[in-house]
This record gives structure tokens, C-alpha cells and sequence, in this order.
């Protein structure tokens, strides 16, 4: 009696997660299912289970992923972000259930043309910040040059508001939550612009915040998003906010974020925005 | 059979009192196939409470378990500085009442000698002892116990079954610190989905050793049952964490009371 119910459990989880890739993903021309906050290459501090691109393709697509937008852990590091870049995009062409989300750090010498390079040479639709990792805030003028360029490049601009709870971290290598309160300001200068915080949904809780944050192009994804019926929950406190279908795998179990979308009853409307909709909305026209 | 070793009854749940507040539980808990909650603490938390508020909260449980007698299991709060009210809560809640556990949270450390009283009537009730943990590298709370303080307490007691709480956060830590004390088994509730967390405490302490919990409301039953949903680890490990090496804990605690396992 309870294998059965166990059984049970899991057929039901793997029809959750089966769900979005029959009706959506094989009906042709239709947007498929994306997760945009995903990472390749190597977290610092562990190996993690899903650490292999092949690995993590086969194991989002079980979960019925059609499309992933990827970051570079070693972009929190390492200064030769061309060099993370051009690997990204390497492993990207490979895997191709990826789409690569190139690195920029406005701290270092030369990130206008690493940026350029994103765009042109490699064809990128993003990039992704770690400004905590970088040691700048949001108020920086450095970063407000970034979102300008960005802007005129038609780029979103990703930003991780953190990798990982602060109580967890390596001693040596602490760093605060992104504040994105300062953004405020930028956007109201920068009209157009497109931004998506990532892993923010557990600290950043301030409705207030969240809500004029979203009346400019500021975006929002699920990964940290926490608290029973946690998507249910943030959609009726803050209205009229974006929010799109994020992992954080692998550093995360990718079917947090997936049967998160079980947990709260959802409409048919909400759920396509949650799995495609609000992230299309995101790439450039 | 899904058990969850760790829920609580605060403002996050909808409705006013603590059975209306289990039943929002369990209504999202169903979603997931989930059969039994172990729940504790009040609606209102203390962090120090004092021996007039920590009944209060027990009042609580006590409260929704009635409400809802086929779904939950209380754990009975305790505050170690205040041992002779300690121990009558024990009688009332437990020897007495419908509960079936200890929770520790923060009060103080539970390597001190003020635990030795509450873990010996524990062990003659035959009752687990949940002992919240966590290794923070921003800095544990003054009477926040670690894996390492359990550790201590488990060497003294080593028949009596003892869980450590969120894995103590900082699970690569935490796991070594336990693992030579067989009387302990870990709780995976309450933390970051961490890939890697359950392979890793598989691989070091058996699966027998695991015991699934979500610490919902304030997390999601979602992001915590991925760490065995998504792990990779057998199907009949997957099993006994999630229900299975629960139910064997309190089995000893639910057969004194006459209730079906
Ligand atoms: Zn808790």
C-alpha cells in the first residue's frame, strides 16, 4: 500500500514534469518550455552531480526542458572572460538545448569589447553579471555604462542577486546579496532596457520593491523562490510582475524548480507565461 | 508513503487558528502525496521563550493534532535553561498527551548539561529528539547549537535517537561531524536544494540514516523533496528517506500509544 502510493508519487511527478514537453514542445511551431538560469562549467567549491553539460542536457530535458540559457560558473572568478566566453560558447554549439549567456564584469579593463564579442561574434542574446563576485553595486557608474550598452545592443542583462545563502559560504570567499534596489534610478534613465535578476526571490521580498522594480523591463525566475505555494503566493502579492521558469541547476536539483509548478495551482495562462512566455518576451525583437 | 519530518504552523499557512492552519498545510501537502506531518512550535516563535511562553506554543500543536489526528504528529517545544518546566511539558504533551517527539531550537547550546535531564525522560518515553543545527558562516546565534555540539551529546547518550536539524546547513561539514555517532540520523529539511547533499549523506552514513522533511511553510515542500526526488540514489533508498526511516523512529513512540503504523 504505501510503495503504491509512492508509485504513485512518482508517475505523478514524472507526468508533471512530462506534461510541458507533450503539449507544448511537440506541437510544431510552439515555443517549447525554458529554464533561464542555468550554469556550465565548474561551481568553485564542490563537484556537483550535473557538473557535465551532457549530463545536465539529458537531465533537463527529462524534465521536459526545451531550452536553457546558460551562464558560466567560471565567470564568478576568473578574469579572462573571453576565455569563459569562448568555452561557453563552445559547449553551447555541442550541447544545443543551450544557449549561451556570456560573462561581463565592468570592473575589468576591456569589457566593452567583450561585450562586443558576445553580440557579434558569438551570437548572444544576454549576459549575465555577478556584481557581488565582481565587487560593485548597482549604483556604480561602471554598471550603469554596462546597462547602456547593453540597451543599445538589445541585450537582456541577467544579473545574480546571489549564488548561494550567505550562511553556506566558504569563509574566505563571503560575499553580501546583490541590493537591486539602486536599479531604480538606472532604469528611470535608461527606458527600454531589459533586465532579469536571477536567485532573488528569497531575499529580495520586499512586494513593494518587487513591484516598482517591475514596472520598468525587470524580470524575475523562480529558482529561490521560496515558502509553501511559493509561485501562487508571488504572483497574487506582487501583480503584474514578470516571472519566468528558472532551475539554478545545477547547483540546485533541477525538479525544485519544476515541482515548484506542482505545488501551486496555477491557471493555463499563468503556466505557459511561467514556461515560456514572460522568457520570450526577454529576447531580443 | 512521504513523511515530513519538519513543519511548523506559521503566518505563511492561511487562516487564523492552528487547525486551520494544518489544514492549509495538508492541502498543499497532498499535492505532493504527503501523508504525515511532523509539526512544532507555535504560531508565534521565541526564540528564548520563557517557561510561561513555550506552553503556549505547545498549546498550539497540541491544537491542530486534535483538529487533524490522522495527518499530524506533534513535536513538544522545550526550552533546556528552564528544566523543571522542561520536563512538565514533556509529561503533559507527551506521557500524557498525543505527541510524539522533542523539538530543540536555539535556546541553548545542547552540548550543556541542562539537556541531560530532558534527553534521559525522553529516552524513557522512547521519543526522538529533533535538535535544530546549523553551521553559518555569518555567525551562529548565541545558544545555536552545531552538528558538532550534537556530537557531544550523542557520545553521552549514545542509545537515545537524535536528529540533526537542516544538516546543519553546511552539509559537507556537518556529515563528518555526525557520522561516527549511529544514534544520529540527519534532517534534510530546511535548506537550499543543494545538488550532491543526499549522495553525499547517503554515501557517508547509509540511507537508514537520512530522514526527508521540508521545514514548510517557510520553504517549500517543493524545493526540499527535489533533494530526494532528484537525487541519484537507489528507488528503495529513496523510499526510506522519505517515510520509511521515519516511521521506524516513531514506531516505538506510536505503538505506546495504542496508534496504527
Ligand atoms: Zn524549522
Amino acid at each position: 500500500m504505501h510503495r503504491r502510493r509512492f508509485l504513485q508519487y512518482s508517475a505523478a511527478t514524472a507526468a508533471l514534469c512530462a506534461a510541458p514537453r507533450v503539449a507544448i514542445g511537440q506541437s510544431p511551431g510552439a515555443p517549447g518550455f525554458i529554464d533561464t538560469n542555468v550554469y556550465l562549467g565548474r561551481w568553485p567549491f564542490r563537484r556537483l552531480p550535473l557538473d557535465a553539460a551532457g549530463r545536465l542536457a539529458e537531465s533537463l530535458r527529462a524534465q521536459g526542458i526545451t531550452e536553457a540559457w546558460a551562464g558560466s560558473f567560471d565567470a564568478l572568478l576568473h578574469r579572462d572572460l573571453d576565455a569563459v566566453n569562448t568555452e561557453l560558447a563552445d559547449t553551447c554549439k555541442a550541447h544545443p538545448l543551450f544557449h549561451p549567456i556570456g560573462a561581463i564584469n565592468p570592473k575589468l579593463p576591456g569589457w566593452r569589447e567583450t561585450l562586443r564579442k558576445c553580440h557579434e561574434t558569438f551570437d548572444m542574446h544576454g549576459v549575465r553579471l555577478h556584481p557581488n563576485y565582481h565587487g560593485y553595486t548597482l549604483d556604480d557608474p561602471d554598471f550603469t555604462a554596462l546597462l547602456a550598452e547593453a540597451r543599445k545592443r538589445k541585450l537582456l542583462v541577467q544579473i545574480a542577486v546571489r549564488m548561494e545563502d550567505t550562511r553556506t559560504q566558504h569563509p574566505k570567499v563571503a560575499v553580501p546579496d546583490v541590493d537591486p534596489a539602486p536599479l531604480l534610478a538606472s532604469l528611470a534613465d535608461l527606458p527600454g532596457a531589459r533586465v532579469q535578476l536571477l536567485n532573488a526571490l528569497r531575499t529580495v521580498s520586499n512586494a513593494l520593491l518587487l513591484q516598482r522594480l517591475g514596472k520598468f523591463d525587470v524580470h524575475f525566475e523562480i529558482a529561490m523562490l521560496e515558502s509553501i505555494e511559493g509561485v501562487r503566493r508571488f504572483l497574487d502579492r506582487t501583480p503584474g510582475t514578470k516571472l519566468a521558469f528558472g532551475s539554478y541547476a545545477p547547483f540546485f536539483y533541477p525538479e525544485s524548480a519544476t515541482l515548484k509548478l506542482r505545488e501551486s495551482i496555477l491557471s493555463e495562462d499563468e503556466l505557459s507565461a511561467l514556461q515560456f512566455k514572460n522568457a520570450t518576451a526577454l529576447l531580443p525583437t | 508513503m512521504i513523511w515530513d519530518l519538519h513543519c511548523h504552523l506559521t503566518r505563511a499557512l492561511r487562516g487564523e487558528t492552528p487547525a486551520e492552519k494544518a489544514a492549509h498545510l495538508i492541502e498543499v501537502g497532498d499535492r505532493h502525496g504527503i501523508e504525515r506531518f511532523c509539526v512544532y512550535m507555535g504560531i508565534e516563535w521565541k526564540r528564548d521563550p520563557d517557561p510561561d511562553n513555550f506552553p503556549k506554543q505547545n498549546d498550539d500543536i497540541l491544537a491542530a493534532v486534535e483538529a487533524h489526528p490522522d495527518r499530524l504528529f506533534g513535536f513538544v517545544y522545550l526550552n533546556p535553561k528552564h528544566t523543571r518546566k522542561s520536563l512538565d511539558e514533556l509529561n503533559r504533551c507527551v506521557r500524557d498527551g498525543p505527541m510524539v517527539g522533542v523539538k530543540l531550537w536555539v535556546a541553548h547550546k545542547c552540548a550543556a548539561p541542562e539537556l541531560d535531564p530532558i534527553v534521559e525522560r525522553a529516552a524513557t518515553l522512547r521519543v526522538p529528539i529533533f535538535q535544530h543545527t546549523w553551521i553559518k558562516t555569518t555567525g551562529n546565534y548565541p545558544g545555536e547549537s552545531t552538528p558538532m555540539d550534537l556530537a557531544v551529546l550523542a557520545r553521552r547518550y549514545p542509545e537515545v535517537p537524535l536528529i540533526c536539524g537542516h544538516t546543519g546547513g553546511n552539509w559537507e561539514l556537518a556529515i563528518p561531524a555526525i557520522r561516527d555517532h549511529p544514534n544520529v540520523s540527519i534532517g534534510l529539511g530546511g535548506f537550499d536544494p543543494t545538488a550532491g547533499v543526499t549522495e553525499f549523506a547517503a554515501r557517508a552514513l547509509g540511507a537508514d540514516r537520512i530522514l526527508w522533511g521540508s521545514d514548510a511553510p517557510g520553504r517549500s515542500f517543493a524545493s526540499q523533496l527535489s533533494k530526494v526526488v532528484g537525487a541519484d540514489v537507489p528507488e528503495t533508498d529513496k523510499e526510506k528517506i522519505l517515510g520509511g526511516n521515519l516511521k521506524k523512529l516513531l514506531t516505538p513512540i506510536l505503538k505506546n500509544k495504542g496508534m496504527e503504523v
